[in-house]
């Protein structure tokens, strides 16, 4: 043999370092190689921001308190409703990545099953950060004008980061359990649809009948929808802010662990 | 070394998937620097094996070892031996050839010098240089498989399991990757080979195990397994059929089958050809004139075909 081979030798915790960096800039690469999905997370947030916009922007403006505008008011709604469907790319990828076989290559590997998974959300928060960035510069050109300073700002990324980053995990659960990546496509589909109409994501919740507005006032996207508003209007942001991490970090705890163990236990076929 | 001489053991090993027995009590051993070619038909078992022993499934019960390692309580040493390739192995369609490699090596724990380094030896090697810098989806089957391959030999182990490497392929990419297999032999790589090619086992494998139904069926070399059967074959073909009928009353008993479609007779010969003489004589003597002869040697398609009618048989009473 010409090459002289040099292993390296990492404690447990260095090594699941270095193999998520390695599946990171894999699960990367594939944001640009991608380019169909690359071109849907540049103009699908466009469409949907223009579309609700001049549709229900007319009606909705009336609904709304103290003069806001609708796109300001729908900002915060449509970024989060952007990054609950962007976080679906996980799920896409992993089941993908479990149908093709090379999870199977990577288990044969001496290196942490983890670090395919976090690869693969890492790499969303990437593209998600691709589409709001897109969002917000294009909201400024129909008439986004923000309240926010700096500070305001740091929050509003902050709470995304945390929803993206457990919607992402959510997502590997899915991508796990679906028996096809035709299934992925429609369970999430049917699970993060009615959960951010279903909220104060484009409309006031005050509207809403009886049974719909206790459901939409008390789930997890309207609190994180009102905080990240409460923060573009400055406005007080009252108890939302705080809700909206609980929920995030507590489906983290979940997530993480039932999304590695059942990737862990999963056997491709 | 001694107690390391089989690198690849398998006792009494048994799986089933709910009430699917699919393996029913398998023994392998293979001493190191051999290949064993594990060969059968579809749904014989051969995957579920590879898969235990690269410690993707785990097994019901019985011993399974790598290189001293068990596959159930140490399947990270394991997995540091091992390079596996084939059906149930992949690489990634978007990246391309050299990042995949790379990679790979990389997930072996190489140094990022080391994992280059020995990138560009492979592609180099399997001939790959030229696509280096394309998406693997891009790739040709042939290709695709070069490359799988030279993926699990990233890390140059010792152990390698090739997961029928050459199913689906054209028979030009097929010889190459033979050609590939047995450089791979001459380094002394331990390999276990699953096929369901008998010509592919005759010509790479040191040694053949057959498994049908879960269970080892024959093993040995294949010309252990040819003689088996032992007996070369004598065709004679005939012009027509009333010639064909005169050369069956004059050899008369000799005469093991008669195929009229063909116009010929299969007569069973000794080793040492003394009846194909005595056979040629008699045809003369009644002026039975032959079209053509052929003498068959025993190949492994009438061991694998007669062992695996057998085992049906049994396995239907």
């Amino acid at each position: 043999m010409a090459v002289e081979l040099v292993f390296e030798n990492r404690s447990k915790v260095g090594a699941m370092i270095q193999d998520s960096l390695l599946m990171i800039k894999r699960s990367s690469t594939h944001i640009i190689r991608n380019t169909d999905q690359l071109l849907g997370a540049f103009f699908q947030p466009i469409m949907f921001l223009v579309l609700f916009a001049s549709v229900f922007g007319g009606s909705i403006e009336k609904a709304l308190p103290g003069g806001v505008s609708y796109i300001n008011f729908l900002m915060a709604g449509i970024i989060v409703q952007t990054v609950a469907f962007g976080s679906t790319t996980t799920a896409i990828a992993v089941s993908t990545d479990l149908k093709k076989g090379i999870v199977d290559r990577f288990k044969s590997l001496p290196m942490s099953n983890l670090a395919v998974l976090n690869g693969h959300v890492i790499s969303d928060i990437f593209r998600n950060a691709i589409s709001t960035t897109v969002m917000i510069v294009s909201g400024f050109v129909i008439g986004f004008r923000p309240q926010a300073d700096l500070i305001g700002w740091l929050q509003i990324i902050g709470i995304l980061l945390l929803f993206t980053f457990a919607f992402s995990w959510l997502s590997a659960i899915i991508g796990v359990l679906a028996k096809s990546v035709e299934a992925v496509q429609w369970l999430t589909f049917v699970i993060i649809f009615p959960l951010t109409f279903a909220s104060s994501a484009f409309t006031p919740t005050a509207g809403m009948g009886k049974y719909l507005k206790a459901f939409a006032e008390n789930q997890p996207i309207t609190q994180v929808v009102e905080s990240i508003r409460a923060l573009i209007l400055g406005t007080p942001i009252g108890t939302y802010g705080w809700k909206a991490v609980a929920w995030s970090i507590g489906t983290l705890l979940v997530a993480i662990p039932l999304a590695s163990y059942l990737f862990k236990t999963k056997t491709s076929n | 070394m001694a107690k390391n001489d089989i690198v690849i053991q398998t006792k009494n090993l048994k799986k089933s998937f709910g009430t699917n027995h699919v393996l029913r009590g398998i023994n392998l051993s293979v001493p190191r620097g051999t290949m064993l070619a594990l060969l059968g038909p579809n749904g014989a078992g051969k995957t579920t094996t590879v898969r235990i022993l690269s410690t993707l499934l785990k097994p019901d019960s019985g011993d399974v070892k790598v290189e001293g390692y068990s596959v159930t309580t140490n399947p990270d040493k394991v997995r540091s031996v091992i390079g596996l390739t084939g059906q149930s192995a992949a690489v990634d369609e978007l990246l391309t050839g050299r990042e995949n490699l790379i990679m790979m090596g990389r997930l072996y724990r190489l140094n990022s010098k080391s994992a280059k380094a020995r990138s560009e030896e492979l592609l180099n090697e399997f001939d790959l240089v030229k696509a280096a810098s394309r998406p693997v989806k891009t790739y040709s089957g042939g290709m695709r498989r070069r490359l799988d391959l030279a993926v699990s030999l990233i890390a140059t182990p010792p152990v390698i399991f090739l997961d029928e490497p050459t199913t689906g392929l054209d028979p030009r990419s097929r010889l190459v990757m033979w050609d590939i297999i047995r450089k791979l032999m001459d380094r002394g790589t331990t390999i276990l080979l699953t096929t369901q090619y008998l010509e592919e086992a005759d010509q790479l494998a040191d040694n053949i195990v057959l498994i049908d139904g879960g269970k080892v069926i024959a093993e040995g070399s294949a010309k252990q397994l040819k003689s088996k059967l032992g007996k070369d074959r004598l065709v004679f073909s005939f012009k027509n059929l009333s010639t064909l009928n005169s050369a069956k009353t004059t050899l008369g008993s000799k005469v093991q089958t008669t195929d009229e479609e063909n116009l010929s007779v299969t007569l069973l010969a000794k080793g040492d050809g003394s009846d194909v003489g005595e056979a040629l004589k008699v045809l003369k003597d009644k002026k039975v004139p032959i079209a053509s002869m052929d003498i068959h040697k025993p190949t492994l398609d009438d061991v694998f075909l007669s062992l695996t009618d057998k085992t049906k048989k049994t396995r239907s009473k």
